[in-house]
């Protein structure tokens, strides 16, 4: 009980390193405004921790956060054979295959009036609905293994990819094509030196938002039915056990390796958009 | 653009790809219609629009045919795809069943017909073609077969019945609907709450967007699982599911939609010395509106997803996503798709009604 009452200081003093740091000359730094969500989280980890124990709250409704560190480290084997089974051969391997056919569809879109007009309100529509019904069906089709995961995610980020990428192809001028007019260059030129380039905001901002999907898909592709390992696969089993800490293990490996995966597209759009006044600022 | 009076240079845009347009009131010296030129299909929509809204309301009708007509083209396509694609997925099946019943296939081995590949069984087997269309439970149905099972789901069964898709579809939507509700009543209030304190926006807008970047939908399972443990269960997992899948989004694109006014417009306020609540409902909400309906329809299309995935992990016995879970333990393929396309039209029409609601707000405002 001592413990729950304890949570209430720990929450002031959080509280108030942050308002005076909001409200300081320094909040504008670089390093403050750092500071200031990683104490607000520090701040929530341990009110959950000190009213969990406090409170005593069971294991099956929800574990302290030190009892899921304890998990995560004493099981990372299994967590890795699950990531290894999820992200890089489900959900990456989708990814890739996914955004890469979006990609070629969008150029052959693009280069054709006839089926930008046709197929773009149609994908406009299938980007909309809930893709990942499509799950049971086609894990029926390629069998337990990653290779069904592999084929929702396809599914799943085809057609955010391709309306972004049709987009981004759009974005030029007329002036900027008249330009490449007047250079006497063929559609291909055109195609790789000017147009292609200005797509490449949202090229990227479709892989962007393909990057959860993609988690997305490979997880809940596995609650359809898969081998004995895999993030999703023991996150359903785990729960049936009542072993709460292991999910929160599991969510704590999607999440990290979800925003790394976001991290990581971040990183290249700078690279690639450098002169795009989004990166330059 | 280039604007042009010169008749030749005006040729030389045309076999350029550029197209004229005519602007019925021009306000040049002698009154003549303005002739500009614009480039291909895209930009003709963007710039045509101004002057059709001067000629009168009923020029956009005419195109509808450019309009329709591709997107037709396009549907017709994939129905043809998926009826030629039916062939090869569902031949081994057909074949098999055609054996039990009598009939002679070639190769009248199963083991061998195992091994082959579906293209020669079809080559050395047309006349079980048109079988592969009609199967009880196919790989994968053709559409007739799955228009027809939502039509007898829908319309032929009564609403009550466990087997009627409308039901189930019900079940789903009240979840969606409700964790809708909360969600985006959550998300609008701790916007708000971003934009007006400092303190809030630097702590909890960092982790609002990176919890865009993680697959929260793993918690799902969870959620249904600790809610039943304290007595919940039902409705209110589900819609939990749903409320926070939509909360995030809303939060993200209500803050910045808060946030889009100019400081030129800002500053105006300030001058009328206008106190922040005022500001907030002259200025900042209107201008959010646009932000926020766009969140919406992601949110709402998220929340549908959540509805459904709340279905998945307990076994649930009614809404699409059982009837999803129950197609894939029975292998009721047919089943499936026709939740599946249930799932579909409601995702649909519920961003549709969204888009309603959307224009009729701008509309109020004199924005559209």
């Amino acid at each position: 009980m001592i413990l729950a009452v304890a949570a209430l200081p720990v929450w002031a003093l959080g509280w108030w390193l942050n308002i005076r740091l909001a409200n300081s000359t320094a909040a504008k730094t670089q390093w403050c405004g750092l500071a200031v969500p990683i104490i607000f989280g520090t701040t929530l980890l341990l009110m959950w921790e000190l009213l969990v124990r406090g409170l005593e709250i069971p294991l099956v409704i929800l574990p302290a956060p030190s009892l899921i560190a304890v998990r995560f480290g004493t099981s990372l084997p299994i967590l890795w054979q699950d990531f290894l089974q999820t992200f890089l051969r489900g959900a990456l391997s989708g990814y890739v295959i996914g955004c890469g056919t979006a990609f070629l569809t969008a150029i052959l879109i693009d280069h054709n009036d006839f089926l930008r007009r046709g197929l773009l309100p149609v994908g406009n529509f299938m980007a909309a609905l809930p893709i990942v019904g499509t799950a049971p069906i086609l894990v029926m089709w390629f069998g337990f293994n990653w290779e069904s995961k592999a084929a929702v995610v396809v599914v799943m980020v085809f057609f955010p990819m391709l309306i972004n990428t049709v987009a981004g192809l759009g974005e030029t001028s007329a002036m900027q094509r008249d330009l490449m007019q007047t250079y006497a260059a063929s559609y291909w030129q055109g195609f790789v030196k000017l147009r292609l380039p200005a797509a490449m905001p949202f090229f990227f901002n479709g892989l962007k938002i393909c990057t959860t999907l993609s988690l997305i898909g490979a997880i809940i592709a596995e609650f359809f039915g898969s081998p004995t390992v895999g993030m999703g696969f023991r996150i359903s089993t785990s729960v049936g056990q009542l072993a709460l800490d292991m999910v929160w293990a599991e969510i704590v490996v999607a999440a990290f390796a979800g925003s790394a995966f976001y991290g990581l597209v971040v990183l290249l759009e700078r690279q690639v958009t450098f002169w795009h006044p989004s990166q330059r600022g | 653009m280039p604007q042009c009076a010169n008749a030749s240079v005006c040729r030389f845009y045309m076999c350029k790809g550029f197209r004229e347009l005519k602007w019925p009131d021009g306000d040049n010296e002698e009154w003549l219609s303005n002739l500009r030129m614009v480039w291909g299909a895209r930009q003709m929509t963007d710039t045509a629009t101004p002057p059709m809204g001067r000629t009168g309301g009923w020029a956009w009708l005419r195109m509808i045919p450019a309009m329709v007509l591709p997107v037709l083209v396009t549907v017709l396509t994939i129905v043809v795809i998926w009826y030629a694609a039916c062939i090869p997925m569902n031949i081994k099946g057909v074949l098999t069943e055609i054996q039990r019943a009598g009939a002679v296939v070639t190769p009248g081995d199963a083991a061998e017909r195992r091994d082959a590949s579906a293209f020669g069984l079809l080559v050395r087997n047309t006349f079980a073609i048109p079988a592969t269309w009609g199967q009880d439970r196919p790989r994968l149905p053709a559409p007739h077969q799955v228009v027809h099972e939502l039509w007898n789901t829908t319309v032929d069964k009564k609403i009550t019945s466990k087997r009627s898709l409308v039901y189930h579809s019900w079940i789903t939507l009240s979840a969606t609907l409700l964790g809708f509700a909360i969600g985006t009543g959550l998300g609008i209030l701790l916007a708000i709450g971003i934009v007006h304190s400092r303190v809030m926006d630097m702590s909890v807008m960092p982790w609002a967007i990176v919890s865009q970047t993680i697959p929260i939908i793993a918690l799902a399972p969870m959620i249904i699982v600790v809610l039943y443990s304290v007595g919940l269960q039902g409705i209110v997992p589900k819609a939990v599911i749903s409320a926070y899948l939509s909360f995030f989004p809303v939060v993200v694109g209500m803050a910045k939609g808060l946030r889009s006014p100019d400081s030129i417009q800002l500053d105006l306020m300030r001058t009328y010395n206008a106190p922040a609540s005022q500001v907030f409902w002259k200025l900042r909400l209107p201008a959010s509106l646009s932000y926020l309906f766009a969140s919406l329809k992601v949110g709402i299309a998220a929340s549908l997803v959540g509805a459904i995935v709340g279905e998945l992990p307990t076994g649930a016995v009614a809404g699409l996503g059982a009837r999803l879970l129950a197609g894939s333990y029975y292998g009721q393929t047919v089943q499936i798709w026709s939740a599946l396309f249930a799932a579909a039209i409601l995702a649909a029409c519920l961003v549709g009604l969204l888009g309603l609601i959307e224009r009729g707000f701008l509309k109020r405002m004199g924005l559209a």
